[in-house]
Parts: structure tokens; sequence; C-alpha cells
């Protein structure tokens, strides 16, 4: 039975407003299930539970947000059903726009952030090194955890809200030292050091990683010390897709794994996974759905593309124009920066179509006729034929822009033999 | 079973730990591999919806569902707050191991005023033993009886 401090006790007896009451009520029950003997405090949250799913969610939301009550901790928001931005690109049917629009809205009554983005770690929301914190969006935990080094278990919908208003989270799992100890190691020392150093390397690896050790804390031997951000994203996107990966260590390059011994709490993990280039080239091909050349669409930007990877679209670009739909999915911070350097006319001029607030997995975007979709995305690739009924091929950013520039699917194959 | 009176009537009945408490009784739905409720079930029809599923488009609502384990997606509990909300979830709920993530689902749907359906836990293997298709009441304090 969980053991409520004085302020918590005052929280669940309604002693600072109804709705704080009931997601007080609502956490300690999470948290018993939860196994946690008490809560923690937090300082700061990312609530995944603003996607509409139905009327239920928009309902819970009001609730807390009716008597006046705000956040507790600096709070920012995932992404909704709707491009707030450009509201014509959704499509659908007035009351799931209306529903899916007040559950925005409620969740910035409530004095959330409406960053609506699934990278808030590039919106300037960056938890330091050991601090408690409680987020949702399986993309944004790996990253916290892993690459900032906070501490958060997977929270989705409904416990999201209830401790970023609480202030607390489940005592349990990710939240205490020795649950992040690794206890596998992933030794990656084989696989190509060429291949290790392109981007298209990161999403497939992560889908190889995130079915391989599923629920497990695993430390990733041999991969390079100059891995960028926006790879240690896609790795943790992809891993947190085909697995339930909620934190990594990479040796060398994450903040709690200096060495193999220091990510497993001093000593080395006792089992040990090997991968080979060639696992991988299985897991590349098994991304894709079709070996179809006609493309219809392109789409990237899962998790939201960042400024870096905005840069790195240019330069492959150089001005071309592209002959079918390239959706590039981005946070509305970005986007305004794009904006404010004069950036925009160029890229709009190319034929890219900006999503900003949601995405094109999450809700429906790309044209009802379907077809073939590619993406660079680990997470696009997996979600992509349920969620939009296309099918789809993966390439890294390069062989996507080159296949849109012509309408036919080209890849690079020197990389992956 | 037959005696010179006509088929033997045994009352069978199994005892689960307590996760909601409350009564019920409906149809036994043992599921036969584990599930995600978010892709894995309709919630504007209650239907299983993955066709990869070999329950697929059996009803859960209303019925007494076993689930020997669940696949954790974190949108599961927005699907079983509509179920709640919409009338369709089962009966009650007897889980091989406990998803602190489905049950959430129900605790919100308390919370809001809908009714709390009964959620047990209760070891895989016993769990196994459970009879597809027989109608089975869920007691206070966590016992299932159904007569066989």
């Amino acid at each position: 039975m969980i053991e409520l401090s004085p302020k918590e006790r005052a929280l669940a007896a309604g002693e600072l407003g109804p709705s704080r009451a009931a997601a007080m009520r609502i956490l300690t029950e999470a948290a018993d299930l939860m196994g946690a003997d008490r809560l923690v405090q937090i300082s700061s949250a990312h609530i995944d539970g603003c996607l509409y799913h139905g009327d239920g969610g928009v309902e819970f939301a009001e609730m807390l947000a009716e008597d006046g009550n705000k956040v507790s901790v600096p709070t920012t928001l995932n992404v909704g059903a709707l491009d707030l931005l450009h509201p014509g690109l959704v499509r659908t049917d007035p009351h799931r726009y209306e529903m899916a629009r007040r559950q925005m809205a409620a969740y910035v009554k409530l004095g959330c952030q409406p960053t609506w983005t699934c990278a808030p770690y590039q919106a300037g929301h960056r938890p330091k090194l050991g601090e408690q914190v409680a987020w949702g969006e399986s993309n944004a935990v790996a990253f916290v955890n892993s690459v900032l080094g906070a501490r958060t278990n997977r929270y989705g919908d409904f416990l999201d809200a209830c401790c970023a208003l609480t202030g607390r989270a489940p005592m349990v799992g990710l939240h205490e030292p020795a649950g992040r100890w690794a206890t596998l190691l992933v030794d990656a020392r084989q696989v190509s050091p060429q291949l290790k150093r392109t981007d298209a390397f990161y999403p497939v690896f992560g889908t190889w990683f995130g079915a391989a050790v599923g629920e497990q804390v695993a430390v990733i031997e041999g991969l390079p010390a100059d891995i960028t951000e926006d790879q240690l994203k896609a790795l943790g996107a992809a891993a947190s897709s085909s697995g339930a990966v909620a934190l990594f260590h990479v040796a060398g390059v994450t903040p709690e794994a200096p060495d193999v011994e220091a990510a497993g709490g001093g000593r080395r993990p006792e089992t040990t996974i090997q991968v080979t280039t060639e696992d991988l080239r299985d897991v590349r091909d098994r991304l894709s759905t079709t070996t179809a050349d006609r493309l219809d669409a392109v789409a990237v930007g899962s998790p939201h593309f960042s400024l870096q990877e905005f840069a790195d679209l240019e330069s492959l670009l150089e001005g071309r124009r592209f002959s079918v739909p390239f959706y590039v999915c981005t946070g509305r911070g970005v986007l305004q920066v794009l904006e404010s350097q004069g950036r925009l006319p160029t890229l709009v001029a190319s034929g890219i179509e900006f999503i900003v607030d949601t995405c094109v997995v999450v809700t429906p975007i790309l044209p009802e006729k379907g077809g073939v979709l590619m993406t660079n995305s680990g997470k696009f690739a997996h979600y992509t034929p349920a969620n939009t009924g296309y099918e789809v091929v993966y390439g890294s950013l390069a062989d996507c822009v080159a296949s849109a520039l012509t309408g036919t699917v080209t890849r690079d194959e020197s990389l992956w033999t | 079973m037959t005696n010179r009176f006509g088929p033997e009537i045994v009352e069978r009945e199994l005892f689960g730990k307590v996760v909601i408490a409350g009564s019920a009784s409906g149809n036994i739905l043992r599921l036969s591999a584990p599930i995600s409720f978010w892709g894995g079930i309709d919630p504007e029809t209650g239907l299983v919806s993955d066709p990869r599923h070999p329950d697929f488009r059996k009803s859960i609502a209303g019925c007494v569902l076993a689930i020997p384990s669940t696949i954790g997606s974190s949108s599961s509990s927005a699907i079983m707050l509509e179920l709640v909300r919409q009338g369709l979830a089962p009966a009650a709920l007897v889980l091989g191991t406990v998803d602190a993530i489905l049950v959430l689902g129900v605790i919100v749907g308390r919370e809001l005023g809908y009714r709390a359906l009964p959620v047990l836990q209760i070891d895989q293997s016993r769990l196994q033993t459970l009879p597809q298709d027989v109608n089975a009441r869920i007691h206070d304090g966590g016992r299932i009886t159904w007569t066989a």
C-alpha cells in the first residue's frame, strides 16, 4: 500500500481543488498497481494525452481543467489530432474535429505549453541529468531517459496529466537508480564502421534493438563517439516502436554510460547479444512492405524534424522541385525559426508540405486513394501500413529526396552490401 | 457426468486477487493470444479488430474477459475508457498479469462517473482452466464461479 506525505494527503482530500484531488486519486491507485510504495516529486512533464482517441479523452481533460487548476510543473504537449496552423489539411468529420480541438484546448487551459511536438527535447524542454520527470510519448521517454539522463517511466494517456497536476510520479522502475542499470550488453562492434556513420543506420539498428531487448535496459557497445543527437533520436524512436524500450545506454556516449561497467551499475551485464551487418540488412528489408518502384508520397519527421535535419534536407535539395508530395512533420517552434531566418519560401517552392502540431501517421492527412509512401523514419515505417493503409518503403533521407524528385524509388544499396 | 436424476450439476470456482472490487456475471471469453487494446479492440463496436489475432471479430462487450497477457501500448487506457463510456466494456476482466495501463482506463472511467467493472488477477495456469463461453459469476472478494 502506498504511503502519502501530508501534502499529498491534502491534495487527495481536495484541499487544492477537485481536479487535483481526482488526479491524486487516480495516480495513487495506479502507483499501487505499479508496485510503488511512495510517490516522488517531479520537475517537469510531457503530456501525450492530447491526441484524440474518442470522446472519453475529451471528457477527462475537461474534467481536470474545469476548476481552473493548473499543472504544478512546467509541462509541454505532444501532438494532437489536428494541424492548428493548417486546419484544412486533416480529413475529418465535424464532430471529430470539434472534439479533437476541445481536447487540445483543455490541456492549454490546464497551463501546459502548446508545443504540440513529439520532440519536446528539441523545443527547449531539456531536463538535466538525474532529474525526476513524468513524460509520455515513447520516443520522448527514450530520449529524455537515455540521452539526457533524466528519470521517467513510460507514462501514457491520463497518468501523464495526473502526474503534471500533482507534481508527483510513482517511485518505481526507472525513477530508481538501480532500475536504470543495464542488464544486457548489445555488442555492435562487428557492424561495418562505414554503415554506422550514416543516418540510415540508426532507425534500422533501433528497430532491431527494440525487438531484441524488449523491456530490458541494455547498454550498446561499438557505436561511434561522435554519434549525433538526431541519430540517437532516430534510434530511440525506432526501438520504442518495435519494443517497449524506455531507456538505453550507449557506452562512451550517453551520460549514465561512461563505459559498459558504469552502465551496469558497476558490473558488466552477464548476457551479451551480438549484432552484425547481415542482421541489420534483414531488418532493413522488413521495414519495407513493397518492392514497387512507383512512389506516391514521401513523409519524414518522426520524431518531428529538427533544424539540423532541415539543413541536411536543404543541402540535398539544392533548390530543385519534387514531383510527388513531400510531407515534413515538425514542431511549430522549428517552423517559426525557419520563417524568421527566411528559409521557408525556398522550401515551400520545392513542393514541401509542412505538417505541424500533429503527423501523417496519427491522423488522416495522406490522400485517401492510398499507394506507396517512402520514409527515412523507423517509426513511420513501423506504423504506416496499419494506420494509413499505405505500403511503405524505407530509405535514407538522401534516398527519399532522390526518389521524390523523380517519382521513382531509388535507394543507395552500396552501404548495405 | 450423469446419475439417475439426470446430468450432475457441478459448481466450479476459482479465487482471484482483487484489483478492482465488484461483482458481475457474463459468458467467459478467454483470449487465446496476447492483445493490445490500442489497435486490437475497436472502441466503437467492442469487437477484436486486429485481423492477425486468433479471436478476430469476437465481441468482448458484456463478457467475463480472461486475458492471459497484454501488449503494453500506452494508449490502451484510452481505448478501455471509450469501451466503458459507450457501454461496450466487458462485464469483468480476469488478467494473467496486471497491466496498469489497461486498468487505468477503468479507474479513470469510474472517476468520470461510469460503471467500474471488477478486475481480478489470477495465475496464468489457473486462468487457462476457465472454460470458453460458459456463464460465470464474479463475486465480491474475488471468487469466480460457474457450473460445469
